[in-house]
């Protein structure tokens, strides 16, 4: 937990030394090239850019506790907490903007993972049972295939050729308003990312159910006499979930990524698109604060795969 | 139990050396911190805790005891390859215990270590050439043009092939693993070998094939040892003087025919008594038959007092109060006892 | 105990020429090579052998425990009459656990991690018996008990990394005992355990069989614990028996040149320590095994048969002492005179 904080705070302070500190141009980015001088002493001012470093990375942080107030050639503007700075490009709060964004990407980093999680491990574990038949050679030889063609082709085939037309069209609607929306819009975007990421899941569930069918306590479960399905399916997969879980916690940054990239390409209004977008345009507020949300997202997704791995096994949870 | 102090023994037996020893360890102790602690109360896990021993020239010191009372974290200190939380570690007289690692380079080339799972401990990428070739380059004992021949000279004492010096460790049996582990320790000269539970992982005929070269060693080049094996015969085979560890602890040390003869211990009894002897098939008598009830307490908190009083059926007040020290009870035995007492072998059943 | 019998009062685990096979890239490797001996209800058999001679593959045929897929599996083994050699699956369920029950060298790795020890001791129960969870608990509790484990009621919801070492081979032996099996096979049982616990297991064995007067297989490497346990002796070099007699004979007298060897590798605790005299060389590998007697390229003793019949000529287990029921796979005609002339007097 602890941990978690720093990796936060580390990010934070990344962020900020990065777009503060580094010699680029915040003025030129809220007021354009053709900046007038004036114009531009006023927005340095309101920026606190005249201020030491120390003092604006305290205010920025301060934001994010307890709000704060951010005058701007004239307006004002009240930012609530969490702030996390105000766009001028799109003039809106930062705060708002994320909310907007990260349930799309939330959604698409969940649906996704059980994509892949239910398709992976359940071809792992039928590969796994039939080690060196034709069927086994078949699926590890598919998705030998499946990893290695990029992944963007991937996207763009089913972005192109199946959302829209085999898969109802790639749109967000809220699961509040419409979980149905939510699902039907989402499934191409989850089915393109889940399938590309099942084939080296399959892989890993099937080497890690392979071991563990290995097991001496699966051969012990077989000396009780009691079915082959209970075996393979209360004793071995068990064992063999641990090493996939873990796995799945190393991965999900990567899967983070992925979900990025995967908005872009169905044109989902994700945290990705936001922050690409706020890259284009050199809009600060927006690339930090989506920075910072992206790593706190990636941590809380950590944490929850830690406890999904404690209630799995007795031996982290009982010391 | 017949064994007399005077029994003839199968090998001549080194003189004991007078005068200063190889090494010794003065209540050396080993805590390592222990998960649930905090900064002001400290847990940790007292793997060894007050080992006091002596080794000289040539001589073998057998460690005995059962799992985790310390005897490889006794190795790993002797070796120093752990620094002692506390108490010294004296060879020839000079303390090692906290010498810097360049300061320790000569040390590390007297004092060699064997391990007991000859695979782990050899690089599987390397060629047995390079193994001992490394050791042999690292403390620059002979010249690069004499590598080679060096190398298959070592290989013949241990009883290998020397033309298998290119060959890389996994296409070596168990058994000759282990005797290259022997080589590449042989290769620097040692005066000591601390030999962890060399023979454990073998064989029964493939382990007295090693025993059988260790004790070669021994005889021809002088080799002190350090001799630590959970197989009492094993130890009594190989070693002059054995010591009985529990719980971080020497419980009883002294020479070989006293230990296994008439131990007063009631640990080292116990011990003894669960060992089966295959002897008593060809006519020795039978021991006493003593069953320790219970389990090793945790080393995180051990047992105030004497150490072995929760299993012992001995144990009387005085045992919970204070903790016995090693004092002389026998001809060439210590004992940490408050009522050491020789065992009748009459008593069939006991504890 | 001769492992010839007649059919009527056979007894109750009887192994024919058993042949287990695996076949590999290499070839198919012949782990056992023709294997037979008996145990009657009431008594133990060790098998004593190297690492590598065939125990315990030839303990998972007995049991059926081998993937038919990977596995050939040859001869005949019967327990009570019933054929497990060759038998389907669901009549080899009905066996296993209920009328035969194994249990395995290391019992960290033979328990499994994530179920709790009540859990794992009552699926053994429910597999043979159409219980609830209740009263299979209960008897998980009972068998907890029986094994000798402190307070049975309170750590059925412990999980196996709770218990020690000892006390987690209690546990599989509460398991292997939930069906009162009228055949156990104990696998090393004690070889990762510390001797005085291996001390408390042997007695809980032993203590055992006298209560339920079931047959028992007991493998080890370690002659000491042969001493301890074994009614009858089998000892195996490269996937066959090569003696075979009462553990009496076979530790005070053996006829086998191999066993000789194995007596004079093992340090006595007693008498004057005397030299070692390892077997020479290593066991051969499977996969190239020599001609004639397998044992033939380390025996000291191949030298005294005449013609060279050692390596062309493989011997049979066959009667070779005046005692009854001895067998030996050698070619030597007076064993017993060597053992007693050469070997006993090198002997601590
Ligand atoms: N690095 C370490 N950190 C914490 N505890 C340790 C460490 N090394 C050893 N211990 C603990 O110290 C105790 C002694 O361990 P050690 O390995 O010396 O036992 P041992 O006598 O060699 O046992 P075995 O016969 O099983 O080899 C054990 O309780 C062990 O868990
Ligand atoms: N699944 C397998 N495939 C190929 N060889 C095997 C297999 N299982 C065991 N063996 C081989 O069979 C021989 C006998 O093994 P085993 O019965 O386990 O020996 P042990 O006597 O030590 O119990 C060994 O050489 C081993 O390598
Ligand atoms: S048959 Fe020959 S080689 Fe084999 S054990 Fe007997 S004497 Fe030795
Ligand atoms: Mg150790
Ligand atoms: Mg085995």
């Amino acid at each position: 937990m602890a941990s978690a904080v720093a990796v936060v705070v580390a990010t934070l302070l990344i962020s900020f030394v990065l777009f503060f500190v580094a010699p680029r141009d915040p003025v030129g980015a809220v007021c354009g090239a053709k900046c007038p001088p004036e114009r531009a002493a006023e927005i340095a001012a309101s920026l606190h850019l005249d201020d030491p470093v120390p003092s604006q990375f305290g205010q920025y942080a301060w934001g994010i506790v307890a709000g704060r107030t951010i005058t701007s050639g004239g307006t004002t503007v009240e930012c609530a907490v969490p702030c996390l700075g105000y766009s001028y490009k799109l003039g809106q709060p930062v705060t708002a903007l994320i909310a907007d964004a990260a349930p799309v990407t939330f959604s698409i980093v969940l649906g996704a993972a059980l994509v892949y999680l239910v398709v992976g491990v359940a071809n792992g574990v039928v590969a796994a049972r039939r080690r060196g038949s034709a069927l086994d050679r078949l699926t590890v030889g598919g998705t030998l295939v499946l990893s290695s063609v990029p992944y963007f082709v991937v996207a763009l085939v089913f972005a192109l050729y199946v959302a829209g037309r085999v898969l109802p069209p790639s749109q967000y609607t809220s699961p509040l308003a419409s979980p149905l929306g939510w699902a039907s819009g989402l499934l191409a975007a989850w089915i393109t990312l889940g399938l590309v990421n099942a084939a080296a899941y399959t892989r890993y569930s099937r080497a890690s159910m392979i071991e563990a069918l290995g097991e001496d306590f699966v051969r012990t479960a077989r000396g009780k006499g009691i079915s082959e399905r209970r075996v393979v399916y209360r004793h071995a997969l068990r064992a063999a979930l641990g090493p996939v879980t873990t796995i799945f916690g190393i991965d999900l940054a990567a899967q983070l990524t992925g979900a990025i990239f995967t908005e872009r390409i169905f044109g989902l209004p994700g945290l990705g698109t936001l922050t690409l977008n706020a890259f284009a345009q050199n809009d600060m507020p927006v690339i930090m604060g989506s920075v910072l949300v992206g790593a706190v997202l990636l941590v809380t997704l950590n944490l929850a795969v830690d406890l999904m791995y404690t209630v799995l096994d007795p031996r982290v949870r009982l010391g | 139990m017949t064994l007399s102090a005077t029994s003839h023994r199968a090998r001549p037996q080194v003189p004991a050396v007078p005068g200063e020893p190889l090494l010794a360890l003065r209540d050396v102790r080993m805590h390592f911190p222990a998960a649930g602690g905090t900064r002001a109360a400290p847990r940790t896990v007292k793997a060894v805790d007050g080992v006091s021993l002596t080794l000289h020239a040539g001589q073998t010191l057998g460690l005995v005891g059962e799992s985790g009372c310390g005897k490889s974290t006794t190795a790993r200190l002797i070796a120093r390859l752990l620094e002692p939380t506390g108490g010294q570690i004296l060879y020839r007289g000079v303390d090692i215990a906290h010498l810097s690692t360049r300061k320790l380079r000569p040390y590390r080339r007297e004092i060699q270590l064997i391990f007991q799972d000859p695979v782990s401990s050899l690089n599987p990428r390397h060629t047995v050439g390079t193994i001992i070739g490394t050791a042999l380059r690292t403390h620059r004992i002979v010249p690069p043009h004499r590598e080679v021949a060096r190398v298959q000279e070592l290989l013949e004492i241990v009883g290998l092939d020397p033309d298998h010096h290119g060959r890389y460790p996994h296409e070596f049996s168990g058994g000759q693993r282990q005797r290259i582990g022997i080589a590449r320790a042989l290769a620097v000269r040692p005066k000591v070998i601390v030999a962890d539970e060399p023979v454990s992982a073998l064989d029964v005929s493939i382990q007295a094939q090693v025993m059988n070269l260790l004790e070669k060693l021994r005889r021809e080049f002088g080799i002190a040892f350090v001799f630590i094996a959970h197989d009492l015969g094993v130890v009594r085979q190989f070693c002059d003087r054995v010591a009985v560890m529990y719980l971080g602890k020497v419980v009883e040390s002294g020479s070989r025919d006293a230990l296994y003869g008439t131990p007063m211990h009631p640990y080292a009894q116990a011990l003894l008594s669960a060992a089966p002897n295959l002897a008593t098939t060809r006519g020795a008598p039978p021991r006493a038959r003593i069953r320790l009830v219970g389990d090793v307490p945790s080393p995180v908190d051990p047992p105030t007092g004497c150490r072995f009083r929760t299993r012992c059926w001995r144990a009387e007040d005085r045992c919970a109060t204070t903790e016995p020290t090693l004092t002389p009870t026998a001809a060439g035995l210590n004992t940490a006892c408050h009522f050491p007492e020789r065992l009748d072998p009459s008593w069939l059943e006991v504890a | 105990m001769s492992y010839e019998t007649s059919a009527h009062d056979e007894p109750y685990l009887v192994v024919r020429d058993l042949r287990v096979s695996f076949p590999t890239a290499a070839g198919p490797v012949e782990a056992v090579r023709g294997l037979s001996y008996s145990v009657p209800l009431g008594r133990t058999l060790a098998i004593v052998g190297e690492s590598g001679s065939g125990k315990s593959v030839s303990s998972l045929a007995v049991m059926g425990l081998h993937d038919p897929r990977r596995t050939r599996v040859g001869g005949s083994v019967t327990l009570g009459g019933q054929e497990i050699v060759g038998a389907p699956e669901s009549a080899l369920r009905r066996v296993r656990g209920a009328r035969a029950a194994m249990i395995f060298q290391d019992p960290l790795s033979a328990l499994h991690p994530y179920f709790t020890v009540g859990d794992q001791i009552a699926e053994a129960y429910r597999a043979h018996h159409r219980v609830g969870r209740g009263p299979a608990r209960a008897r998980a509790a009972e068998l907890l008990d029986r094994v000798g484990i402190p307070r049975p009621r309170a750590r059925l919801d412990e999980y196996p990394h709770q218990f020690s070492g000892g006390m987690r081979q209690r546990v599989m032996i509460a398991m292997a005992l939930a069906n009162d099996p009228k055949l156990l096979i104990a696998d090393e049982p004690t070889t990762a355990l510390d001797v005085t616990v291996q001390a408390q297991i042997l007695d809980l064995i032993g203590d055992l069989q006298q209560e339920f007067g079931s047959a028992v297989v007991f493998i080890t490497h370690d002659l000491g614990v042969v001493s301890e346990v074994a009614d009858d002796v089998l000892v195996m070099y490269a996937g066959r028996a090569v003696e075979y007699g009462t553990a009496d004979q076979v530790l005070a007298r053996p006829l086998h040149p191999y066993a000789w060897g194995l007596l004079e590798s093992i340090p006595a605790l007693t008498g004057d320590p005397v030299p070692l005299r390892p077997i020479p060389g290593l066991p051969p590998r499977l996969t190239d095994l020599p001609g004639g007697c397998a044992f033939h390229p380390r025996c000291g003793q191949r030298e005294r048969v005449l013609h060279g019949r050692c390596a062309s000529e493989a011997p049979d287990l066959a009667p070779r002492s005046s005692e009854q029921g001895r067998l030996s796979r050698c070619h030597l005609s007076h064993p017993e005179l060597i053992f007693v002339q050469e070997i006993l007097p090198r002997l601590p």
